[in-house]
């Protein structure tokens, strides 16, 4: 389960200084949003097939609260924190050379991985690139976009139902073999139908309440060193992308002017009808 | 094999049937799932509420659950009276003997705080054996095979089969609908109770009522502060607040137009009240609900297959006069129920469990304690109008009140007001509950002088103060006949909705067909309280909400 934190950007919790740069230290971290997807569809896999969810995440010791905060609202069960100064502002590519030697290293020396969940998108970042980067360093396949999931245990494969935006949103079902990596759409939705199922929710959550009040014991930190990364290609030095600047995006101009017509009104209709005529094909 | 899912019994509702039935049934080592539809137990429910534990009893809810009175329960009763009111007259008689009668303990309970409790306990006695609590999960029929019962369904859940089926549903239970064992069709099986919940320092209620942390009082009220309306009102103790309701026959709140949270008032108002309300009237929560009748309509085979009825599912809800006694039966029922399924556990028989706990319930005296004979031969006396018309003519002429009012026939009526017996033949007319007492307020009765200041919130801050969460779009119940006649009732019986008011469920409406001008009724169900009364007086599609959805209550 990888996740990340990003500044809480609700309102009144930002806080920016007088050149309207984002004050990080004053400004809470807060879970990315979309992770919570993954967390929920991790969550699921675990309660319907069992198993050891561990969290993840690369950034600063802050985000240990992060990581507890997944332990509470998704009782995983340990989490690792790929944290030191060397990793600081890694662009997404330094973040998944980074992200895919903790998973290397976990499946080493923790467990062996069938799945790993990521969220769609953080709300800091908005590369939507971490995801199929870090796959591509682990050589997995991804699925993307998923909004439901079916895991089939014994063939070890999934089925997954995956939104595709475009003119027209359709909803494409895929397989993939385990080991996978699921990257979540925020329209997933949990199920849980079996009564079983939901005993086993409720079980885990009352385990979890203990074990998230002393997230401390349950926390791995790794550095650059334990990850044996080279400091030339991770952090700020191992980034190929640099963002210059971030600037306000100005409202675009609009160069029409819009007339607001009340559809009941049938003579304002009229003009707007027929204008609409040859677009109606047929007659 | 079927693709369900199993367990061997599962049990809906976690109420204090349903908490029992699970909790014997986790001691007996059966697998058992229990789903309960508010988002915690207690959440729907509502009672006075006194919880009795009977001398009699095969069970209490102390015996299935240690700790019960110290964590669950509010102030036990150890000063038990009745009002009899005439005006602003009051007659008050000590009714401490009929209540301490079969009486081991009687302790005051507030739902959400008692029923949550019950949860937990469930949940964990039950997980032992492989099953648990499951919240938020309403069942919405019964699962069948062959046109036998076999499971439910539900609307979050895949259907379920189970070797056991307990509905510990509650009044309005649409498990007993279904199979055919309960209808709600007659006014006259019912009471509503209407209850409201006043905030109160505990000093304060120390203070009011003379008591000290550890005692509490339970007073009764009856008379002409409810009108013609067969019923009277209640107000018992809690740690920190005071119950206050009434509760009517359903028929006669019908038949009078009554408007419940009126009669609510009456009582909240009345000047026998100051002393104990004080000023600074605060209410913490307004909250109805039907309640059945054991006399008339306590099922004598409360089974069908695999299915067994237990507490107000099966209306075991015993009116002993004054006294309500609804939880404590469901208790009993709920863990006969489940000794019935242990000890007839492997028969082939899917009927067996439930033909052993028809008999457990007649063996152990409960059957008798809900119909009683008494009443039975009382009724057809009871129920003949002209009876009770001459019956109360001669007590509301001067002979007659001067013959009540005597300081010995006093004397008598203090000592038949205590007998349970007598008390249990009471029949269901005006005589018992309107005339006598009002004769008795009038005769022996003191003016009460004090000023009431209390203002009760009207039914728009009441219906503002609940918590809902209003499944939109997807009202749980549904005119089929918007006529006056058919659903009219409905507009003053229901406790949310009243004659004067457009916010509450119902209302009636002009509308105009060709020409003609007609009144329908219409129905809203957004500040529906699922009390059930609209189920009954009203032509109604009534079910009740999803899991989770509609109403929560606080106190209950
Ligand atoms: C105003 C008032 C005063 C009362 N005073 C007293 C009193 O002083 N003493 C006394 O003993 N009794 C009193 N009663 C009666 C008492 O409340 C009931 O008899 C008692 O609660 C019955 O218990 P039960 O377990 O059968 O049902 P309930 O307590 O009603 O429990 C039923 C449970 O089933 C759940 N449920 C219902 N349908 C479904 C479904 N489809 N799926 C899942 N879950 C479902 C409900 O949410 C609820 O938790 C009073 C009642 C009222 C209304
Ligand atoms: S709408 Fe019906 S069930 Fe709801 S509160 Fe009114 S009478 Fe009761």
């Amino acid at each position: 389960m990888l996740t990340k934190g990003v500044p809480d950007f609700s309102e009144g919790a930002v806080s920016f200084d007088e050149d309207g740069h984002l004050e990080r230290g004053k400004t809470p971290t807060v879970m990315n949003p979309n992770d919570a997807f993954a967390l929920e569809a991790a969550l699921q896999t675990r309660v319907r097939h069992g198993g050891h969810v561990s969290g993840m995440s690369m950034g600063p010791p802050g985000y240990a609260e992060v990581l507890e905060g997944a332990m509470e609202s998704v009782y995983t069960d340990d989490s690792y924190l790929l944290s030191d100064r060397e990793l600081a502002a890694s662009d997404t590519w330094a973040t998944a050379i980074t992200v895919s030697s903790g998973i290397e290293k976990y499946r080493e020396e923790v467990a062996d991985v069938d799945l790993v969940f990521a969220g769609f998108k953080t709300a800091d970042g908005e590369t939507g690139q971490t995801g199929p980067q870090t796959c591509w360093a682990l050589e997995w396949p991804i699925v993307t976009h998923v909004i439901a999931l079916d895991i089939d245990p014994d063939e070890r494969r999934l089925r997954a139902k995956r939104l595709v935006e475009g003119d027209v949103d359709e909803i494409e079902t895929v397989e993939a073999p385990l080991p996978c990596m699921v990257v979540t759409d925020p329209e997933f939705e949990p199920t849980y139908r079996k009564a079983a199922h939901r005993l086993t929710h409720k079980r885990l959550r009352a385990e979890t309440q203990e074990r998230a009040a002393e997230h401390d014991e349950h926390l791995t930190t790794w550095d650059h060193a334990d990850l044996n990364l080279d400091p030339d290609y991770i952090g700020l030095d191992g980034s190929p992308t640099i963002v210059s600047s971030v600037d306000p995006i100005p409202k675009a101009p609009s160069e029409r002017e819009a007339t607001m017509i009340d559809p009941d009104d049938g003579a304002a209709m009229e003009p707007v009808l027929e204008e609409l005529q040859p677009f109606a094909g047929g007659d | 094999m079927s693709e369900y899912e199993h367990y061997e019994a599962v049990v809906v509702g976690c109420g204090p049937g349903g908490a029992a039935a699970a909790a014997r049934l986790a001691e007996h080592g059966v697998e058992t799932l229990v789903l309960e539809r508010g988002v915690e137990a207690g959440s729907k429910n509502v009672s006075g509420g006194l919880i009795y534990a009977e001398d009699s009893a095969p069970y209490t809810i102390d015996g299935l659950f240690d700790g019960f009175r110290e964590e669950a329960a509010e102030r036990p009763v150890t000063d038990y009276r009745i009002h009899n009111i005439a005006g602003d007259k009051v007659k008050t008689y000590d009714l401490t003997d009929l209540h301490e009668h079969d009486t081991d303990w009687c302790d005051a309970v507030l739902r959400r705080k008692m029923d949550s409790w019950l949860e937990a306990r469930v949940h964990e006695k039950t997980s032992e054996t492989g099953g648990g609590v499951l919240t938020n999960v309403r069942v919405n029929g019964l699962l069948r095979e062959d046109g036998e019962i076999v499971g439910v369904t539900c609307d979050e859940l895949d259907p379920i089969e189970a070797d056991l089926i307990v509905a510990a549903d509650g009044v309005n239970s649409e498990l007993a609908r279904e199979a055919g064992l309960m209808d709600w069709e007659e006014p006259d099986e019912w009471f509503q109770g209407v209850k409201a919940v006043v905030d109160m320092d505990p000093e304060a209620v120390n203070h009011r009522f003379g008591i000290d942390d550890n005692e509490g009082v339970a007073h009764l009220f009856s008379g002409d502060l409810f009108e013609d309306v067969r019923g009277g009102g209640f107000l018992y103790t809690n740690e920190e607040s005071l119950s206050i309701g009434t509760v009517f026959h359903l028929d006669s709140l019908v038949a009078e137009q009554a408007e419940p949270h009126e009669l609510l008032d009456a009582l909240l108002t009345h000047p026998v009240m100051a002393h104990w309300i004080g000023d600074g009237y605060d209410e913490r929560e307004y909250a109805a609900k039907l309640v059945p009748d054991s006399k008339k309509v306590a099922h004598r085979e409360p089974y069908r297959d695999r299915l067994v009825l237990v507490g107000d599912a099966a209306g075991q809800m015993q009116a002993q006069g004054p006294i309500i006694k609804g939880m404590n039966h469901a208790v009993t029922a709920g863990a006969l129920a489940a000794d019935a399924f242990a000890i007839t556990r492997g028969n082939a028989d899917p009927e067996a469990a439930g033909r052993r706990y028809a008999k457990l319930l007649e063996d152990s005296g409960t059957m008798a304690k809900l119909r009683p004979k008494q009443y039975e031969l009382a009724r057809t006396v009871g129920e003949r109008e002209t009876v009770t018309n001459v019956v109360d003519r001669v007590l509301e002429s001067p002979l007659g009140s001067v013959a009540l009012g005597n300081p010995l026939a006093d004397r008598v009526l203090e000592r038949a007001y205590n007998s349970p017996f007598l008390v249990s033949m009471l029949p269901d007319t005006r005589t018992g509950y309107t005339t006598v007492p009002t004769v008795i307020g009038e005769a022996r009765g003191k003016s009460i002088r004090w000023k009431n200041d209390a203002e009760p919130p009207t039914l728009e801050e009441r219906i503002g103060d609940l918590t809902y969460d209003t499944d939109v779009g997807n009202p749980h119940i549904e005119l089929r006949d918007a006529s006056v006649k058919a659903s009219g009732a409905a507009v003053y019986a229901c406790p949310v909705s009243a004659e004067a008011f457009g916010g509450g469920c119902y209302r009636t409406e002009q509308v105009k067909t060709n020409g003609d001008e007609e009144t329908l009724v219409s129905l809203d169900t957004q500040p529906c309280v699922e009390c059930g009364t609209c189920a009954i007086v009203a032509d109604t599609a009534w079910e009740h909400p999803r899991g989770g959805k509609g109403v929560e209550y606080r106190q209950g």
